[in-house]
């Protein structure tokens, strides 16, 4: 493994109950990199973000994850998050009862009132107006999805898995995200954010393209841009939304093992 | 009566006995420990009440809140009336509790709420030596018209598990009157719980009845809540929290009746279950008006799955993350 590399997935298949999730996934996260996963709905980017967690359910039927070097296949989502893997979730969970303050310090090793106040401020949020309130219903989604990516924030891991985090936050605090993204590099973060916005995938120093289970075309934001728009729409257009699937009449399986679709 | 009764419940302040004095302080300890605050109870704006056992300890009835107290073979008997109009700036804390090991406490009281009145109540029963005691409640509420009446009520049993908890009330809202309830038995063992509670609400008027509990051992948590949403507009809320572990038991039943035009109510019902607990929610739904609405919802069962894996991602194992999520339930 190169020196440089913080993550690999290697040759990754997840089944789910009635259906095969990842299909032998490769992926590298470099130290310090913001990397940008992206594909239509339903290729696989939020399986491959629980299973990278250790989620319930998202056991490996083959191959095998490295993080800084160590084999973390086996690991629960507890001790991966120890070594510095989390995950901010795409739909995050209400907490009935506790404290956004008391929420963000879980995740850090000396919670610290300056850095909860601090990761607050990074997504938008006034401190004083939100660290004495509940992670429950009272706060909208836009708000619970910052809370979250405060959270990760405040954590410090080595590899934040952000999924969809600019999904229901409204357009006018999308610089916020992005700048959060970025002070998350920064900071010694390295980046994994599954995105379906263009302005977002331009903060990341590289992008990879999901499809049906599989990683198929990895490069700059905007060489994967350009593939998917040259390669990729035309098939969309002709087969809807899953240019890929069955009715593809075996393409997939020259996307997976060509890299190509034509 | 008991030979120590005094003539008339008097205010902490103008106790003189040294005998009272040593129960009142071993009062005061068991209400600090079911989250109460002694000092409160010396102030004298502050209208309140102190029973241990069948004794009337101190009461302090404030202007527009009267507390009238007797004393009964096993237990008080309790009076407290608001006067109409009466806003009442702060809460009136209760103080209920048996120091013993053994005992049987009856307490047999009537909330007057006048019309248009304001007031909150903070009641706190500590039982925190009991091996075999027994706390029996037999309330009725009046709430009248317009006016509002919030009840907060923490229990403190201690470890022993040696407490029987019985309330029964009865109670009735007014229209456009306001009743909400909070019971807490969070800390310490529950013993045996069986709360029996019925209300019927007016045109407009408003009930939420919230019910939290945490029963571990052989523990034995029962709800039986009825709402009857029987004048136009009548809302009602019941919300149970309770968590069970080891061979603990819990059953929650709670009804719901829409009985008037616009009248609204709903269930809410979350149970954690762990080990070898039971736990069940019975819910029913009465709707005899075509333009009245109740629901239900219940989650019964292990935590959010979710919930779980989102803190066990910030390095949480997965116990400390299942009690963060109870202690936050019933916090």
């Amino acid at each position: 493994m190169e020196n440089n590399v913080l993550l690999q997935m290697e040759d990754v298949w997840v089944e789910r109950p009635g259906a095969e999730v990842l299909r032998g996934v490769d992926l590298t996260v470099r130290r310090g990199e913001v990397h940008a996963l992206l594909g239509l709905n339903g290729s696989g980017k939020t399986s491959l973000a629980l299973t990278l967690m250790g989620a319930g359910g998202y056991r490996l039927a083959r191959g095998r994850i490295l993080f800084e070097d160590r084999d973390i296949t086996s690991l629960g989502v507890t001790e991966r998050a120890k070594l510095g893997l989390t995950l901010a979730w795409q739909e995050p969970a209400r907490f009935e009862g506790l404290l956004v303050a008391d929420y963000l310090a879980l995740g850090m090793e000396e919670p610290e009132r300056a850095r909860i106040e601090e990761a607050l401020e990074a997504v938008a949020l006034a401190p004083m107006a939100y660290m004495g309130r509940v992670v429950d219903t009272a706060l909208s989604g836009g708000e619970r999805k910052r809370i979250e990516l405060a959270a990760v924030y405040a954590m410090r891991p080595r590899l934040a898995v952000l999924d969809e985090p600019d999904s229901g936050i409204d357009v006018l605090c999308l610089e916020d995200i992005m700048a959060l993204v970025q002070r998350m590099a920064v900071a010694g973060t390295s980046v994994l954010m599954i995105t379906h916005r263009d302005e977002m995938a331009e903060v990341a120093d590289t992008a990879s393209l999901m499809c049906a289970g599989a990683i198929i075309n990895t490069g700059t934001p905007a060489e994967v841009r350009e593939y998917f728009a040259q390669r990729c729409r035309p098939h969309e257009d002709q087969l809807g939304s899953q240019p890929w699937g069955d009715e593809a009449g075996g393409t997939y399986r020259r996307v997976i093992s060509e890299g190509d679709v034509r | 009566m008991s030979e120590h009764a005094p003539t008339g419940p008097k205010s902490v302040l103008q106790q003189r006995d040294p005998a009272w004095a040593r129960e009142f302080e071993a009062m005061m300890q068991a209400y600090e420990q079911a989250g109460g605050r002694s000092d409160v109870l010396r102030v004298p704006r502050i209208a309140s009440a102190v029973i241990s056992g069948n004794r009337v300890l101190a009461a302090n009835s404030t202007e527009g809140v009267s507390i009238e107290a007797e004393e009964l073979e096993n237990g008080v008997r309790a009076l407290i009336t608001v006067a109409p109009d009466t806003k009442v700036d702060y809460p009136v804390h209760l103080c209920f509790g048996v120091i013993p090991k053994e005992g049987l406490q009856e307490i047999v009281s009537e909330f007057e709420i006048g019309e248009g009145a304001e007031v909150g109540f903070l009641a706190h029963c500590t039982f925190p030596n009991a091996v075999d005691v027994k706390h029996v409640m037999d309330a009725k509420i009046h709430v009248g018209k317009n006016a509002t009446m919030r009840y907060s009520e923490g229990h403190y049993h201690g470890d022993m598990g040696g407490v029987e908890v019985l309330p029964t009330t009865r109670a009735q809202v007014d229209e456009g009157g306001w009743l909400e309830t909070e019971f807490d038995l969070v800390h310490g063992r529950v013993g045996r719980l069986a709360i029996d509670f019925e209300v019927d609400v007016a045109a407009g008027g408003v009930v939420e009845l919230v019910t939290k509990a945490n029963g571990s051992a052989e523990d034995e948590i029962g709800v039986n809540e009825i709402v009857r949403l029987n004048g136009e507009g009548a809302r009602g809320l019941t919300k149970t929290r309770v968590a069970v572990r080891d061979e603990a038991v819990s059953e929650i039943y709670t009804t719901a009746e829409g009985n008037a035009p616009g009248a609204v109510g709903h269930m809410d019902c979350t149970e954690i279950v762990r080990g070898a607990a039971v736990a069940c929610n019975v819910p029913t739904v009465v709707v005899r008006d075509d333009r009245a609405r109740v629901t239900h919802e219940a989650a019964i069962g292990s935590v959010n799955r979710k919930e779980l894996e989102t803190l066990m991602a910030r390095g949480l194992d997965e116990d400390e993350a299942v009690d963060i999520i109870i202690r936050g339930m019933l916090g």
